[in-house]
């Protein structure tokens, strides 16, 4: 792979949610720890996959990358300027660069608008992209890219598909040719022979625009599919980050290793014979992290480090950043 | 037989017209056998299951033809008290949103306890021994204390795990799983399904399991039937299933699935959308989206052609699409 040069830079991003009690009086007594100190990078054209399970904070790490919700602490640089501190005209700018696609696709667009309205709509709030008289072609061409009937700008989101509706969620975030787009759960509400359609128009569209992709997701095969580099989450942390080659295939930490193991594959001849690793309980509540390292209640190779220490996201033994004591490779995929 | 399903026809009669739902859909599940029905949403995978339990909401639904029997015996016609009674002690049912599924404003021992009341007589006391019981083998843990928790106390793991020990305290001869994983995490769905298999090996339960999970098909079912539009147009067991898909919808949705195992590249797609079951299209419903149909297609509904070792798939061409190249 070339090396690219880092469009948008994350660095010990936090984000807690005060959980509070009672209503006159309300007072803080803790703190959802959904995101807790995460960083990565994304450079030009390249698609970044974030996995987890629910809870893990792959979904308010979304948010707060799209300045939806203010961060706790921590930096995020894109093309080397601070995100966080753009105000005015310097943050309507770079609302332009980075773009969301929701996983909902029925809840998230406005019912009583027409999809040219819907995709349309961007350009109201940023007219110097598209001149008011060039709009209505604008609109047909993104319908057009998306794979939708041009003709169709006039209907409802009712009266459109699932997939089809992703489709219109797509082509809104695309009005404004942006550089990144975070895409949250894109595909997990779809059928199986509508979510390849979608899979493919992302990756399409990648290669025609140079987008970069923030792609999260729970599905470990969707995920492997589109991205080149992974993170995985637990609890608000990124356990291991790697390329797709390195996580799928030389796995380092036990949770990784765990979550490839439980998905099932789709062949029957390689019941019995698979490496399986079956985790015990839930994870536990974002509220009260276990202490040290977070996997550690529900792991097989924990010690008495593992609840003292937290361990570092680094790279032991040359290999990719895993963050474990005791990191080693166990290959689980057949 | 333990429980078959015999040319099941059934119509939703909405405002907008008539909804053919179930169009002639032919299953059956022995004791210790895994029946897989596999297919994508409005495919009636879980409407065939609500017919069998009789549980469909009528009006709107309405079952035109066919038969469904429990140990031979005919339940479409029979009382209320007799299906109640099967419902009870012959074919459970555990849904896909435990949440909902469950009481909110009881414990999940008392949802439990109340039909080992009702149904077998049992006292209080001996109704809470057995749902400690109960629990304890689907392995809640501190079964003893977490008897007298209410649903939302809970994780969704343990709500499921509530759930299967509510359909196994009548003994159940067949287990009905409609998406029981689908609403997990990939690590607790794997937990679940392996409390599955074990419970029906131990008990020897025949256990349908509704899913679109390709993956979950395959680690489980020992036979599977694929669903398109109200219809089986497939059925095998699983090995050759997965080996040589007898049917192009079947082959379709193997290729369009993102794989664990490599990175790939473009991911085959199935194009168009399955039909709105108020206009289904003549001839085969998968016509419109098949990469192999021909004029015959679209004028004559395929009927199942067998393929040895049991195997049917229910299109015009099955026998060149099995032994085409592998998907």
């Amino acid at each position: 792979m070339v090396p690219v040069a880092e469009l948008l830079e994350v660095v010990d991003l936090v984000k807690h949610f005060p959980v509070t009690r009672g209503v006159a009086f309300r007072r803080t007594v803790g703190q959802v720890r959904a995101v807790d100190g995460v960083s990565f990078t994304l450079g030009a054209g390249e698609t970044l996959g974030v996995v987890g399970e629910s809870g893990c904070g792959k979904s308010t790490l979304a948010q707060v990358l799209m300045r939806l919700e203010p961060p706790t602490s921590g930096a995020a640089y894109f093309e080397g300027e601070p995100m966080f501190s753009l105000r005015g005209a310097a943050l309507r700018r770079w609302r332009r660069e980075m773009q969301i696609v929701l996983q909902d696709p029925y809840t998230s667009l406005n019912p009583r608008m027409t999809v040219g309205d819907i995709v349309g709509e961007p350009f109201e709030i940023h007219p110097e992209v598209a001149p008011k008289a060039s709009r209505a072609g604008r609109v047909r061409e993104l319908l057009d890219v998306v794979g939708l009937n041009p003709e169709h700008l006039n209907r409802y989101p009712h009266q459109f598909s699932g997939g089809q509706r992703q489709r219109i969620g797509i082509a809104r975030a695309l009005a404004l040719k942006p550089k990144v787009i975070v895409c949250d759960e894109p595909v997990s509400a779809l059928d199986v022979s509508i979510q390849a359609q979608v899979m493919n128009l992302l990756a399409e569209l990648q290669g025609e625009f140079g987008l970069s992709y923030v792609f999260i997701a729970h599905d470990l095969s969707v995920v492997r599919h589109l991205s080149d580099r992974v993170a995985v989450m637990y609890l608000g942390k990124v356990v291991e980050i790697g390329t797709e080659e390195q996580i799928y295939r030389h796995p380092t930490h036990p949770y990784t290793q765990a979550l490839l193991s439980a998905v099932p594959v789709a062949d029957p001849a390689l019941r019995g014979r698979r490496d399986v690793i079956r985790l015990t309980g839930d994870v536990p509540s974002p509220v009260n992290p276990p202490s040290g390292c977070r996997f550690r209640t529900r792991c097989w190779k924990a010690q008495d480090v593992c609840a003292t220490e937290e361990p570092a996201l680094i790279s032991r033994d040359g290999g990719h950043p895993s963050a474990c004591h005791f990191a080693e490779e166990r290959s689980v995929v057949p | 037989m333990l429980l078959e399903v015999e040319d099941l026809h059934v119509e939703f009669r909405t405002r907008d017209g008539v909804a053919r739902v179930l169009n002639g859909v032919s299953y059956h599940v022995s004791a210790g056998e895994t029946l897989a029905v596999l297919g994508e949403s409005g495919s009636g995978k879980s409407v065939t299951a609500q017919a069998i339990m009789g549980i469909l909401d009528t009006p709107p639904a309405f079952v035109t033809r066919g038969s469904v029997r429990f140990h031979g015996e005919e339940l479409l016609s029979a009382s209320a008290d007799r299906r109640r009674a099967v419902r009870a002690s012959g074919v459970a049912m555990i849904f896909q949103d435990a949440l909902s599924a469950l009481n909110p404003v009881f414990t999940v021992g008392f949802q439990i306890e109340e039909q080992l009341r009702v149904r077998r007589g049992m006292s209080r006391a001996d109704a809470r021994a057995r749902a400690v019981e109960l629990l304890d083998l689907v392995r809640i843990p501190l079964a003893r204390q977490r008897v007298r928790d209410y649903p939302h106390q809970f994780s969704g793991g343990m709500r499921q795990r509530a759930m299967i020990a509510m359909s196994l305290a009548l003994d159940p001869e067949v287990l009905i799983a409609d998406e029981p994983t689908t609403a997990l995490d990939v690590t607790v769905q794997a937990q679940i399904m392996d409390l599955l298999a074990e419970i029906q090996r131990e008990r020897q339960m025949g256990l349908i399991l509704i899913t679109h999970d390709l993956g979950v098909v395959a680690e489980v079912a020992d036979r599977i039937v694929v669903m398109y539009a109200g219809r089986i147009v497939e059925h095998a067991d699983a090995v050759s299933l997965f080996r040589s898909p007898g049917h192009p919808y079947t082959s379709a949705l193997m290729r369009s699935l993102p794989r664990l195992d490599s990175k790939g590249t473009a991911l085959e797609t199935i194009r168009g959308l399955p039909p709105s079951l108020l206009r289904i299209p003549p001839g085969c419903p998968f016509h419109p989206r098949c990469s192999r149909a021909e004029d015959i297609c679209a004028s004559h509904v395929p009927s199942a052609v067998r393929l040895g070792f049991g195997r049917t798939s229910a299109c015009h061409f099955a026998e060149e699409v099995v032994g085409g190249p592998r998907g």
